[in-house]
């Protein structure tokens, strides 16, 4: 339950006759905001995380509230719903939708408020469906709850609204479960049934962040769409070029303030604090290559010449090199799926190979074929111009060190009973360092290398922020003095200025190191920012390939097209 | 600015108190109270089961038929049975079989479970498969179904009982240690491992087989609560020790046929089996969310 604090309660209602209620909805805003405070009530101790907030949203517009994580932009937006948790402490000097005081709203009427006047649009699709039942019928329940209208008439509805959001064959799409749908269309019945009872103000926290470019396309297209109709929209999200289509206003929160504020093309265009033009500088794309994404200088790379040179004595070629790999899965029901289709590429010494592919693409399976973790049924890997995949795991171990991996999510591959210290000292080779004090001198220079301290050593990867646990990724990956590192969306899940962080000091070690890059994402901005060469992948196949800003800037297939012209629309609106 | 601090929180300063105010969770250094309790009934359970007569210095055999079914009274605390002796005292006695019955009963269902579940779920599909499928047959039986078989093999005694309802408890557990290995297995971290270029059999060794075990500490809590009832209800059947000896389930069977007179021969034995089995379920509850604590 949320505590809610409003000294002048009464004074407000009795401020508001009913006659005059018309009128001022026509010129007041759909919602108003002045000074809303949330904090979280601990041992006692409210905690504050958002501080004196106050906008206003007219009819018809988008406010958009930007920040990194932990700013407490999710807070507010769940906070104008009555959501903001267990423990929750909220003050506001007024927080009103139209004629209504949400502060005091009891628990009750709020239900007839969300839904019917507040749509809700969460991130995650997949758990904010029950998993149990036909999307159709989650839709259906919200209006039925609303009692809107008889079965048929609200089963026309349900049909109506899937059509309306860009759902191909509603009919049967709505008798289908949340698992059944891929996750763009579950993210677009999840907007079906938000957006049901055609709720005034739209409430939508990262609605396109779990969404691959093409439909996060269109589904601002949508959000739009309804914004034009006359709904009002608040955004939540990290993603600038997603605000800059939609937003007409723009707040930039940074630990629970407000930092700027103002119409979305000025603060986009020409930043006024210096948060937000880090941000904005902060965001790999076509204009950023060879160029700093951060002000924060990467750390000097204390290069391990020696074992460098020793690295790349007698190699001419390709470090990696693929020929026409092919992965079959057997799905749950016998059928089976191809994944990966006749994929060659060569990744050269010191370069970087970009692959771009959205969900399902099988630019994952061919990382995992690349650090031999899967068998391709078809093709073969070599690894600095020896057989690789197609050797026994025995035969392997001795090359494993010349290619290391990082992944999206840190934490999951670092074993939770180990700290950061155990972690990298197990990485370090026994070969190169037979003695414990030579290993520990190595962890040292690692951290060193990735602009970490050696205060770390002793703490829990679950304890360190996630720009932390990613650099404690790349040391580890660092450790065997590899030629290749493959990065599987290695920044997709970090904020952006972090995001920023880790891509400079890719940039840096690659150059000081002469590593070489088999760099996996589905955001064109990044892979436009750090490949030389890229491979568009589509089904398992690669549908185009080539230097990298020949690629973005004049795509061949239509698929390559459709993808840059998602990300070009995003950058230029 | 905040004002968060300024303002009184109105829930509390409404007159008459209205709805109470609901706070979030509350992380207080002292331990909670009802750890403190379990392990307090802990304590007393293990004094009783080293040296009883410290807690209980009459003797639990000792024949009194003049005091017979005599109600919970300042002399005799939890009153006396159909031959006089003294319940409490019984109780307290009785505590070495049911709890050496209930922890050699845990001891050896967790290590049937380990070694079925490490086969099931790390030996060649061959093995794997009849283990599993193996434990699948074991684990349709009801588990007092399957501890009742045992028992009519072998004959009632303690040690049957312990092997019983070891036997009878091990399907599951085996279950969920697969389940752990397997997940263990398919594990980031077992991947990463598997690219630094580590042996299989010391990645099984370091990381699967610690990160599978972890969780069975606070399983073993549980279990020796659960145990323990079963292992009473075996007693109560009369598939236990023999009549006289004062061991919990035995205590109440012998106690059943008096339920209208001497309520007290029941209630209070049955009440310390809840007590007990509370308490390491308790214990084993905290066990299991520090556990999860520290692996979020």
């Amino acid at each position: 339950m949320t505590e809610v604090l409003v000294p002048d309660r009464s004074a407000h209602a009795t401020q508001r006759p009913a006659h005059r209620r018309e009128r001022d909805a026509a010129a007041a805003p759909l919602l108003s905001v002045r000074g809303l405070s949330v904090g979280f009530r601990r041992n006692g101790v409210v905690r504050p995380v958002v501080h004196d907030l106050s906008f206003d949203l007219p009819a018809g517009h988008c406010v958009a509230i930007v920040g990194e994580s932990g700013s407490g932009k999710s807070v507010t937006a769940r906070a104008l719903v009555g959501l903001a948790g267990e423990g929750a402490v909220l003050s506001a000097e007024r927080l009103t939708l139209g004629d209504v005081d949400l502060t005091a709203v009891p628990e009750r009427r709020w239900r007839a408020i969300r839904g019917r006047r507040v749509g809700f649009i969460l991130q995650d699709a997949l758990v904010s469906l029950d998993p149990l039942r036909p999307v159709g019928r989650e839709i259906e329940e919200a209006l039925r709850l609303h009692g809107w209208g008889s079965r048929p008439e609200r089963h026309r509805k349900v049909l109506d609204l899937l059509d309306s959001v860009g759902v191909p064959d509603p009919g049967l799409r709505a008798r289908q479960r949340p698992g059944e749908l891929s996750g763009g269309l579950r993210q677009r019945a999840l907007i079906a049934s938000a957006l049901a009872l055609d709720p005034e103000l739209i409430l939508a926290d990262e609605p396109t962040t779990a969404l691959d470019v093409t439909v996060q396309a269109q589904v601002l297209e949508l959000l739009g769409q309804r914004k034009r109709q006359g709904a009002s929209v608040v955004l939540i999200s990290h993603d600038l070029s997603v605000v800059a289509h939609l937003a007409d206003s723009v707040l930039v929160m940074k630990g629970g303030h407000i930092v700027e504020s103002g119409p979305a093309d000025e603060v986009l265009r020409n930043p006024r604090h210096e948060y937000t033009r880090r941000l904005l500088k902060a965001v790999p794309g076509a204009a950023t290559r060879g160029r700093r994404l951060s002000p924060d200088a990467p750390p000097s790379v204390p290069s391990s010449a020696a074992r460098s040179a020793e690295r790349f004595a007698g190699l001419d070629g390709p470090v990696l090199e693929a020929r026409n790999l092919v992965k079959r899965f057997r799905a749950p029901d016998g059928s089976r799926s191809t994944a990966v289709d006749g994929v060659s590429f060569r990744l050269e010494r010191g370069t970087t190979l970009g692959i771009v592919g959205e969900s399902g693409s099988g630019k994952s399976t061919t990382a995992r074929i690349a650090l031999a973790l899967e068998s391709p049924d078809a093709g073969e890997v070599t690894l600095l111009g020896q057989p690789w995949s197609a050797v026994p795991e025995s035969r392997r171990r001795a090359l494993r060190g010349r290619i290391s991996v990082v992944y999206q999510d840190p934490l999951s591959s670092f074993d939770p009973r180990w700290n950061t210290e155990r972690i990298l000292l197990d990485a370090v080779s026994a070969e190169y360092y037979p003695d414990a004090r030579a290993r520990r001198g190595r962890v040292l220079e690692l951290l060193e290398q990735v602009g970490l301290g050696e205060e770390v050593l002793p703490r829990f990867p679950l304890t360190l922020s996630g720009g932390q646990r990613q650099r404690v990724a790349i040391a580890r990956a660092l450790a065997s003095s590899p030629s290749v590192l493959v990065l599987d969306e290695a920044v997709s899940a970090l904020d952006v200025s972090v995001q920023a962080q880790i891509l400079d000091l890719l940039v840096v070690l690659q150059r000081e190191l002469g590593l070489s890059y088999l760099f996996i994402s589905h955001d064109l901005g990044v892979i436009h920012h750090l490949s030389d060469t890229v491979l568009v992948m589509k089904d398992g196949v690669v549908v185009e390939r080539g230097d990298a800003v020949r690629i973005l800037t004049a795509p061949e297939h239509p698929y390559t097209r459709q993808l840059v012209r998602s990300l070009r629309t995003l950058e230029q609106s | 600015m905040t004002i968060l601090d300024r303002r009184p929180r109105f829930a509390r300063t409404a007159p008459g108190g209205g709805t109470p105010t609901r706070r979030g969770p509350r992380r207080s250094p002292r331990p909670a109270p009802d750890l403190v309790a379990a392990v307090l009934v802990l304590v007393f359970f293990a004094v009783a089961l080293a040296a009883p007569s410290a807690l209980a210095p009459r003797d639990p055999f000792a024949l009194d038929l003049v005091n017979a079914l005599r109600p919970p009274s300042a002399e005799h605390w939890f009153g006396t049975d159909e031959s006089g002796r003294d319940l409490y005292t019984r109780i307290v006695h009785g505590a070495r079989q049911s709890l050496l019955i209930g922890v050699g009963a845990t001891v050896l269902s967790l290590a049937i479970a380990l070694v079925l579940g490490s086969l099931a779920a790390l030996a060649g599909r061959f093995v794997a498969g009849t283990v599993n499928r193996v434990v699948e047959v074991l684990f349709a039986f009801p588990t007092l179904l399957l501890a009742l078989l045992l028992v009519a093999v072998l004959g009632p005694s303690a040690w049957t009982q312990v092997v019983a309802v070891g036997v009878g408890t091990a399907p599951g557990y085996a279950r969920m240690i697969r389940g752990q290995i397997l997940s263990a297995r398919n594990s980031g971290y077992v991947e990463a491992a598997v690219a630094l270029g580590h042996p299989r059999g010391w990645i099984l060794r370091t990381h699967v087989l610690p990160n599978a075990i972890r969780p069975l500490v606070a399983v073993f809590a549980l279990s020796v609560g659960q145990s323990i009832v079963w292992a009473s209800s075996l007693s109560f059947l009369g598939l236990g020790v023999a009549p006289p000896a004062p061991e919990w389930g035995a205590l109440l069977d012998a106690g059943k046929i008096y339920v209208t007179q001497a309520w007290w021969l029941t209630v209070l034995p049955g009440l310390v089996i809840v007590l007990l089995a509370l308490a390491t379920t308790t214990i084993g509850k905290h066990i299991q969310s520090a556990l999860e604590k520290g692996e979020k």
